[in-house]
C-alpha cells in the first residue's frame, strides 16, 4: 500500500477521534435546545467551569480564595486535603445541579415565552458571568486535570498496525477512552429521554407546555432536570478536554466548534451532533492533510465553518434535523 | 329538584347523581379593563355531565381555565370536594384529579398515541429519577401496570390502530379523541372538556358524543364541557350553564335552559326598541 494512503488512514481515525470531542459538546447543545428551545451559548464555558471546579475539588482549592483573603485579610488558599477523583466528580455533579437550579431560578423562569433570541442573548450573558464566576472562584492560571484516564500512544495498535503496514499509528488512549465515554453517555441519553418517566416528561415539556401543565407536569422541575443533564454532559466534555489540553479558558471557545457540527447534525438530534461532530473531525484533518500544504496550511481554522456555511445554503435543517415545512 | 343544599338528584334516564364536586362562588376575572366572568357561581355534581354554553366571547373557555388552574380569579372561591382551593399552578390542579382537553388540541406532536396517552398516567407512577435511571425492579413493574391501564383507554376509544402513529399524523377528529384519552388516562375525579366538537363533521360529533357519554357511564366520571353546538349539548347534558357577555343567565337542566326567555334572547339576538 503506497505511503500517502497508510498516512491518509492514520489522519482519518485521528480525525474520527477529535469528531468524538466535538460531538460530546454538541451533545449539550442539543440536550437543551431540543427541551426548551433555547440555543445554549454558555454550553462551553459549562464545560470549563465544571472541569475548574472539578480540579478545584480535587486539589482541596478554597473556592472564591482571593476574593475572602482580600476582604478579611487571611491568607487561606486551601483546605490542605486532597479528594479522590470519583468522590470529587460526584460532588461536582452536585454543583452542577445546584447551577441548573440557579440558571432556572434567577435568569430562565422570568424569560417564560419570550423570542428564542431572547433567550439566547441571556445565554449569552450568562456565558460571561460564569466565565467570571470561575475565574473568581479557582483562579485564572491554566491546570492539570488527572482523574486516571490512561493518556499517550496505544502501543497495540501501534504494534499491530506496524506489523501490518510497516508503519505504526499513534493513536491517543485519552482518545479511545473518550469515544468509549461518548458512546456510553450517548447510550444512557437515549436510554433516559426514551424508557423513563422522567424523560417521557421531559419530551413532553419540549413538545407543548399548555399539555405539559394539563397532565401534571412541573416545567419548572423539567428544566432544572435539563439543565442538570446539560450540566452533566458539560462535565464530561470538560473532563475529557481538560484532561487533553489542561484546564484553561481557551476551553470556554470549544463552543464555537459546536456551532458547526451542529448545523450539520441538526439541532434537534442527539445522533445528528455524533455524525456531526465525526464529520468535521475526518473532513477537517483530511482537508489539512490533502490540501492544507498547498495553501499554506492552517485549514483546521476555518474548514468546519465554511462546510457548515454550505450546509446552510443547501440543507439548513441539518443531516437529522426536523423538517422545516412551511405551510403557504 | 336541583337545589344545591340536597344530596344529589336522579336524571330523566334514572342515572344517580351524588353531592357536589366543584364549586364555584362569585367567580370574577378581568384582563386589564375587560371583565371576562362576571360574579358567577355555579356547582358541578358526581356523575353528572355538566355543560357551559353561550356565544362567542361569552367567557366559557376563561372559566374553564379558571377550573384548570390556567388563570387565577381576581375575585371569588373555588371549591373542590368540600375544601377551598388556595391558588394554584395549572400543575398542581391536575394532579389534584382535574384533567382537561383543550379547544385548539394539544397535544405532543412529535410522540406516538401510546406516548401521548402515557404521559396521562406520570402522576401515578411514583419512582424517583434515580430508579427510573436505573431501571430495574419498581420501576418496570410500575410501567408494565400503567401500560396495562392505558392499554385499556385506548381500547375503549377505539384507537388500538394508530396506537405508534405519530400523533402529527392523524386527521382532527382522531386527535381530538387520542386528547381524551390522555386525560381519561389520569383517571379523572373531574374531566374537563374545552369544545370537544368543535371542527369536526356530523359524524365524528355522534362519534364524541358517544363516547362522552360511555365514558360517563363506564366510569362514573363527573364531566365539564364547554360546547356551542346547541343540538349536541341539551342531548348530553344533566344540567346547563348558560353565559352571556360574562355574566350567568341560566342554569338548569336542558329543558328549562331551552324554555328560559333570556337565553332565547342570547342566542336568537333581540331587538332593544
Amino acid at each position: 500500500m503506497p505511503d500517502q494512503l497508510i498516512f491518509a488512514m492514520e489522519v482519518f481515525l485521528n480525525g474520527l477521534m477529535a469528531g468524538v470531542l466535538y460531538a460530546l459538546v454538541a451533545l449539550g447543545f442539543v440536550l437543551i435546545y431540543k427541551a426548551s428551545g433555547i440555543f445554549n451559548y454558555a454550553q462551553g464555558v459549562m464545560a470549563l467551569f465544571a472541569a475548574m471546579t472539578l480540579v478545584g475539588i480535587m486539589n482541596g482549592q478554597v473556592p472564591f480564595a482571593h476574593l475572602i483573603n482580600a476582604t478579611f485579610g487571611t491568607h487561606v488558599y486551601t483546605f490542605g486535603w486532597t479528594v479522590p477523583a470519583l468522590l470529587a466528580i460526584i460532588l461536582t455533579m452536585g454543583v452542577m445541579v445546584l447551577l441548573a437550579w440557579a440558571v432556572q431560578r434567577f435568569v430562565m423562569r422570568h424569560l417564560v415565552g419570550q423570542e428564542p433570541i431572547i433567550l439566547f442573548m441571556a445565554t449569552i450573558g450568562l456565558a460571561y458571568f460564569l466565565e467570571g464566576v470561575a475565574d473568581l472562584m479557582w483562579g485564572s492560571e491554566i491546570k492539570t486535570l488527572d482523574v486516571g484516564l490512561p493518556q499517550g500512544i496505544n502501543l497495540w495498535i501501534d504494534e499491530t498496525t506496524y506489523n501490518v503496514f510497516g508503519y505504526g499509528f499513534f493513536i491517543d488512549n485519552l482518545d479511545i477512552v473518550a469515544t468509549i465515554i461518548a458512546a456510553l453517555l450517548v447510550a444512557a441519553l437515549v436510554a433516559f429521554s426514551q424508557y423513563t418517566k422522567q424523560g417521557r416528561a421531559m419530551r413532553a415539556v419540549a413538545d407543548d407546555h399548555q399539555a405539559a401543565l394539563s397532565v401534571g407536569i412541573s416545567l419548572n422541575f423539567i428544566w432544572i432536570m435539563v439543565w442538570s443533564v446539560a450540566g452533566f454532559v458539560a462535565l464530561v466534555a470538560g473532563i475529557v478536554w481538560g484532561t487533553k489540553s489542561g484546564v484553561q479558558f481557551s476551553l470556554s471557545l470549544i463552543a464555537l466548534k459546536a456551532l458547526p457540527v451542529l448545523m450539520l447534525g441538526g439541532f434537534t438530534s442527539i445522533p445528528g451532533a455524533i455524525v456531526g461532530g465525526l464529520i468535521i473531525g475526518v473532513g477537517e484533518k483530511l482537508f489539512e492533510f490533502a490540501v492544507g500544504p498547498l495553501v499554506g496550511g492552517a485549514t483546521e481554522n476555518w474548514f468546519a465553518y465554511v462546510l457548515a456555511l454550505i450546509f446552510l445554503v443547501f440543507r439548513p435543517q441539518g443531516l437529522f434535523g426536523e423538517k422545516i415545512i412551511e405551510r403557504v | 329538584m336541583l337545589d344545591a343544599s340536597d344530596d344529589g338528584y336522579v336524571t330523566e334516564d334514572g342515572r344517580k347523581i351524588g353531592g357536589v364536586v366543584m364549586e364555584m362562588k362569585n367567580i370574577t376575572l378581568r384582563f386589564g379593563g375587560v371583565v371576562a366572568i362576571k360574579d358567577i357561581s355555579f356547582d358541578i355534581r358526581q356523575g353528572e355531565i355538566r355543560a357551559i354554553i353561550g356565544p362567542n366571547g361569552a367567557g366559557k373557555s376563561s372559566m374553564l381555565n379558571v377550573i384548570s388552574g390556567f388563570y387565577v380569579p381576581q375575585e371569588g372561591e373555588v371549591w373542590f370536594h368540600g375544601k377551598k382551593r388556595p391558588p394554584m399552578k395549572p400543575y398542581e390542579v391536575a394532579r389534584q384529579g382535574i384533567a382537561r382537553t383543550f379547544q385548539n388540541i394539544a397535544l405532543f406532536e412529535g410522540m406516538s398515541v401510546l406516548d401521548n396517552v402515557m404521559t396521562g398516567r406520570l402522576n401515578f407512577m411514583k419512582t424517583n429519577i434515580v430508579q427510573q435511571a436505573i431501571w430495574r425492579g419498581k420501576a418496570e413493574a410500575e410501567e408494565v401496570e400503567n401500560r396495562e391501564a392505558v392499554e385499556k383507554i385506548i381500547d375503549f376509544l377505539e384507537i388500538q390502530h394508530i396506537r405508534k402513529t405519530p400523533v402529527a399524523r392523524l386527521p382532527y377528529g382522531l386527535k381530538k379523541r387520542v386528547e381524551l384519552a390522555r386525560a381519561l388516562a389520569a383517571e379523572p375525579k373531574l374531566l374537563l372538556l374545552d369544545e370537544p366538537m368543535a371542527g369536526m363533521n356530523v359524524e365524528e360529533k355522534e362519534d364524541m358524543s358517544r363516547f362522552i357519554l360511555d365514558v360517563n357511564d363506564e366510569f362514573g366520571t363527573t364531566i365539564a364541557l364547554i360546547e356551542h353546538d346547541m343540538g349536541v349539548v341539551m342531548d348530553l347534558s344533566d344540567r346547563v350553564v348558560v353565559m352571556d357577555y360574562g355574566k350567568k343567565i341560566g342554569d338548569g337542566t336542558p329543558d328549562e335552559v331551552r324554555n328560559n326567555q333570556e337565553v332565547i334572547d342570547a342566542y336568537l339576538g333581540v331587538s332593544h326598541d
